[in-house]
C-alpha cells in the first residue's frame, strides 16, 4: 500500500494531491506540465514536497519537515520519461547494476524477450527494446513499488499494445503498487485499476474533466 | 645543454595537473549541477584567473604567499619556510592559472547528461560513492580528460604568474617559458629557439593524442 499526499509550489501552480495506491495499476493522467513527473519524482524521493506524507507498506518515506528517506534507500522501482538508460553500459550491466537475484532478472528478462540483448549497448537496440530494458531495470531490484513515466509514448502502436500486454503480465506476477503515467486516455483506461484526472496539481475526479483535460 | 627547464617544467605541471583535476572534478560535480545562493559568484570567483593578466595573479599571490602574506607569513612563523622562490612556487601559479579551465571542462562534462541516469542508478540502491564512480565519473570522463590536458598545457605554459611569484633562479626556478624569454633577452637565440621547439612539440603532441583519442572513444557509445 503506497499512500501520497503531496504539497509543492510549482511554477505556474500549486501541487496538491492525495491518494493512495493498494496492489493495483493506478494511471496518473493529465496533461503536459500538470505535474505528473513531478509527482513521481516526490514518491521517488528525487524532489521534495514542501509538505506531505508518504508512506509505503509500513515504512514512512517522507512527514513534513522530519522525515526524508534518500532515494536509495526507498526501493521503488522508476521507469523514467526518456528510460535514463546507462549508456556506457550494455544491457545486462544495466539490469544487473542494482540486481538482488541473478536468477530472478534471467527469468525477467526471458520474460520481457531481451535476452538475445544482454552484450547490446542501449544506443544499439530499438524504442520498444530500451523500454523493455528500462522495465526490467527496475523490476530487478526487487522494488516494493514501481513508478512508470509515460513508458509507452515513444513507442508506435504494435509495440504499444505488446508494451501494454507485458505490464499486466508483469503485474499479475509481481503484486506491487504501480503507477502509470500517461497522457493517451485509452491507454489510461486500458490498463488502470483506477485514473487519477490530474489538472494544474489537483486531482479532479470525474471523467468529464478527463474529456475536458484532452480536448 | 642544461636539461633542468625541461625536467621543471614537466614536474610542476605534472604536480599542478594532478592537484587541479582532483579538486576542479570535486568541486564541479558539487557545484555545477545544484543551485544555490551565491553560485554565480563563486563561479566568477573561480574563472577569475581566466580574465585576469596573469600579472595580477601573481600579483595577488604574493599579496598571499609572500612573506608578509597570510599564508606566508604562517609558513615562515611555523616552519621557517619561504615558498617565493622556490620551485613549491611554480606549482602553486601553475594551478592557479590552470584551474579554471579544469574547473570549466568538468563542469560542462557534468552538465552534458541527463541527471535522471544519476537518479536512476540511486534507486536501484546504490550509494553516493559508487554513482559517482560507475556512472558520474565515467559520463563525464571525455570532458574531464579534455580538461586534463588543457590544464596540463596551460600549466606547462604559465609565464607571467610564476615569474612574479617564483622569480627566475636557475636549476631551481626557471621553466621552459621563463627559459625562452631569458636566453632571448641575454642574446642566446641557440637556446630559446631550442626550447621554442620543445614546447611547441609538446603542446602540439598533446592535442594530436587528445584528439585521437576522443574519435576512437566517441565511436563506442554514441547515441544514434
Ligand atoms: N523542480 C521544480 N520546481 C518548480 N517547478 C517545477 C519543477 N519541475 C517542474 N516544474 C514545473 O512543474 C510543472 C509540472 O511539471 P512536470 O514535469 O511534473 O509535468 P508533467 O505532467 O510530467 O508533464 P509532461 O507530460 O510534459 O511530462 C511544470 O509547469 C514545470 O515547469
Ligand atoms: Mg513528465
Amino acid at each position: 500500500m503506497l499512500i501520497v499526499e503531496i504539497q509543492k509550489r510549482l511554477s505556474h501552480f500549486e501541487l496538491d494531491v492525495k491518494f493512495s495506491v493498494a496492489n493495483e495499476i493506478v494511471v496518473l493522467f493529465g496533461p503536459s506540465g500538470s505535474g505528473k513527473t513531478t509527482i513521481l519524482n516526490c514518491i521517488a524521493g528525487i524532489s521534495k514536497p514542501a509538505a506531505g506524507i508518504i508512506r509505503l507498506n509500513d515504512t514512512i518515506l517522507f512527514e513534513n519537515k522530519k522525515v526524508f528517506v534518500p532515494i536509495q534507500k526507498r526501493n521503488i522501482g522508476y521507469v523514467f520519461q526518456d528510460y535514463a538508460l546507462f549508456p556506457h553500459m550494455t544491457v545486462w550491466k544495466n539490469i544487473a547494476y542494482g540486481m538482488q537475484n541473478e536468477s530472478f532478472v534471467k527469468n525477467l528478462m526471458k520474460e520481457l524477450r531481451i535476452e538475445h540483448l544482454r552484450d547490446k549497448y542501449p544506443s544499439e537496440i530499438s524504442g520498444g527494446e530500451k523500454q523493455r530494458v528500462a522495465i526490467a531495470r527496475a523490476i530487478a531490484t526487487e522494488p516494493d513499488a514501481l513508478l512508470l513515466d509515460e513508458p509507452f509514448s515513444a513507442l508506435d502502436n504494435q509495440t504499444r499494445v505488446k508494451g501494454h500486454e507485458e505490464l499486466l503480465r508483469i503485474h499479475k506476477l509481481w503484486r506491487i503498487p504501480i503507477i502509470l503515467v500517461t497522457h493517451h486516455l485509452e491507454e489510461a483506461k486500458k490498463l488502470g485499476n483506477r485514473i487519477l484526472y490530474l489538472h494544474e496539481g489537483k486531482i479532479r475526479d470525474s471523467e468529464m474533466n478527463a474529456n475536458l483535460i484532452q480536448s | 645543454m642544461n636539461y633542468s627547464p625541461l625536467i621543471l617544467s614537466l614536474k610542476t605541471a605534472t604536480i599542478a595537473t594532478f592537484i587541479v583535476f582532483v579538486t576542479g572534478v570535486v568541486l564541479a560535480r558539487l557545484i555545477s549541477r545544484n543551485s544555490f545562493r551565491g553560485k554565480s559568484v563563486i563561479e566568477a570567483i573561480i574563472l577569475l584567473p581566466l580574465v585576469l593578466p596573469p600579472t595580477v595573479v601573481g600579483f595577488g599571490l604574493l599579496y598571499i604567499f609572500g612573506k608578509n602574506g597570510f599564508i606566508g607569513r604562517l609558513l615562515l612563523d611555523w616552519f621557517d619556510f619561504q615558498i617565493v622562490f622556490t620551485w613549491y612556487a611554480v606549482v602553486i601559479a601553475a594551478v592557479v592559472v590552470s584551474f579554471p579551465l579544469m574547473y570549466q571542462s568538468a563542469s560542462a562534462a557534468f552538465r552534458q547528461y541527463d541527471p535522471n541516469i544519476e537518479n536512476a542508478a540511486y534507486t536501484m540502491g546504490a550509494s553516493k560513492w559508487r554513482v559517482f564512480w560507475t556512472i558520474s565519473f565515467p559520463l563525464a570522463w571525455p570532458g574531464l580528460l579534455a580538461g586534463l590536458v588543457l590544464s596540463f598545457a596551460r600549466a606547462l605554459g604559465e609565464f607571467g604568474a610564476t615569474l612574479m611569484l617564483a622569480g627566475y633562479i636557475p636549476n631551481v626556478t626557471d621553466t621552459i617559458p621563463l627559459a625562452i624569454y631569458f636566453a632571448v633577452e641575454s642574446g642566446n637565440l641557440e637556446a630559446a629557439k631550442f626550447w621554442v621547439i620543445i614546447i611547441v612539440a609538446l603542446g602540439f603532441s598533446a592535442i594530436l593524442w587528445l584528439n585521437w583519442w576522443s574519435k576512437r572513444n566517441m565511436m563506442r557509445h554514441v547515441q544514434k
